[in-house]
């Protein structure tokens, strides 16, 4: 008993010890912003950042790091089903990622510019 | 009857029911904002502009401290139980619903500035797809609310008849609620910064 409250004790420096580190790796994030690398090169770099910061409190404080193996064939499951479904639309509009939709202009149709291409 | 394996492990998993329960949770809400999470993407490398300092970048950068640091007490709020300290336990439970509280008052304000500009959902896609991640995201920062103030309430009872179940639920509360933390982080840099 002793030993495992020892375990926690010990287990309570690396939480802290953690969310100094996500609280650094925000003001990191909020550099990173100012950096000219195109939408690409940003979105991706934030990506990165942000699966850093994700990573330790999935690791840590979810536990991750030493789970059993049903919780990761959950996962495993999950990510599978998310790339399948993720790729359904993504084959259908390949050809256009990346590539401004250009709405063409309504020419006096009312109701003829659409929505949801819209961009500003 | 009692219903089984709510504190000790089955054997065969070697997870207690609820664990898995809240794990398989978590995976369908994974696919939920990892649906939306991708619409953005599609959507913002295809947009020819995108809209810059529409957001308070300093409010959501308070927020995004505020959400860690309720993770931080969250998860000291569970080893408060493991070490059988229930005072100890109250008072970090009751710090990450007021972190909680905060955050959804800092939303408040963001939301009040941001309509307040003529811009509802319906102004641009950005509109769209900003209130429908962080107001997808922020109902379920409410739900923790609702299940932490049970804890911190009439579910508290639990601890004096059964300490280790009531302590695998805060254990359970505390994975949904930082998976609500996790999704923040990629929310935060994905709507303010870029």
């Amino acid at each position: 008993m002793h030993s495992a409250e020892a375990e926690v004790r010990k287990h309570i420096r690396t939480y802290l010890m953690i969310g100094a580190a996500l609280l650094v790796f925000t003001v990191i994030t909020v550099a990173a912003s100012f950096l000219s690398l195109g939408v690409a090169g940003n979105v991706t770099l934030a990506l990165i950042i942000a699966s850093i910061k994700g990573s330790m409190v999935a690791a840590i404080f979810m536990h991750l790091n030493h789970e059993k193996r049903w919780i990761y064939g959950s996962l495993l499951l999950t990510v599978l089903g998310f790339l399948v479904l993720m790729s359904v639309p993504m084959f259908t509009t390949m050809d256009h990622i990346g590539t401004p939709v250009v709405v063409p202009a309504a020419a006096g149709a009312p109701g003829g510019n659409d929505a949801g291409h819209e961009a500003h | 009857m009692e219903i089984p394996y709510i504190v000790h492990e089955r054997p065969d998993t070697g997870l207690t029911n609820g664990k898995l329960g809240i794990w398989l949770f978590l995976a369908s809400e994974v696919m939920l904002f990892g649906a939306l999470f991708s619409t953005y993407i599609i959507l913002r490398t295809g947009a020819p502009v995108w809209p810059h300092g529409q957001l308070n970048v300093p409010l959501g950068a308070l927020n995004t401290v505020l959400l860690i640091a309720s993770s931080v007490t969250m998860v000291l709020a569970w080893a408060s139980l493991k070490l059988n300290d229930f005072p100890k336990f109250r008072i970090y439970q009751l710090t990450t619903v007021a972190l909680a509280l905060i955050f959804l008052v800092n939303k408040f304000f963001e939301y009040r500035e941001h309509l307040g500009h003529g811009k509802p959902p319906s102004a641009s896609t950005f509109d769209a797809i900003y209130f429908t991640l962080t107001g997808l995201h922020g109902i379920h920062i409410l739900g923790g609310i609702v299940v932490m103030a049970y804890f911190l309430g009439p579910g508290a009872r639990l601890w004096k008849k059964n300490p280790e179940q009531f302590a695998n639920r805060i254990e359970y509360t505390g994975l949904y609620w930082h998976f609500v933390d996790l999704v923040w982080i990629f929310l935060f840099p994905v709507l303010y910064l870029l």
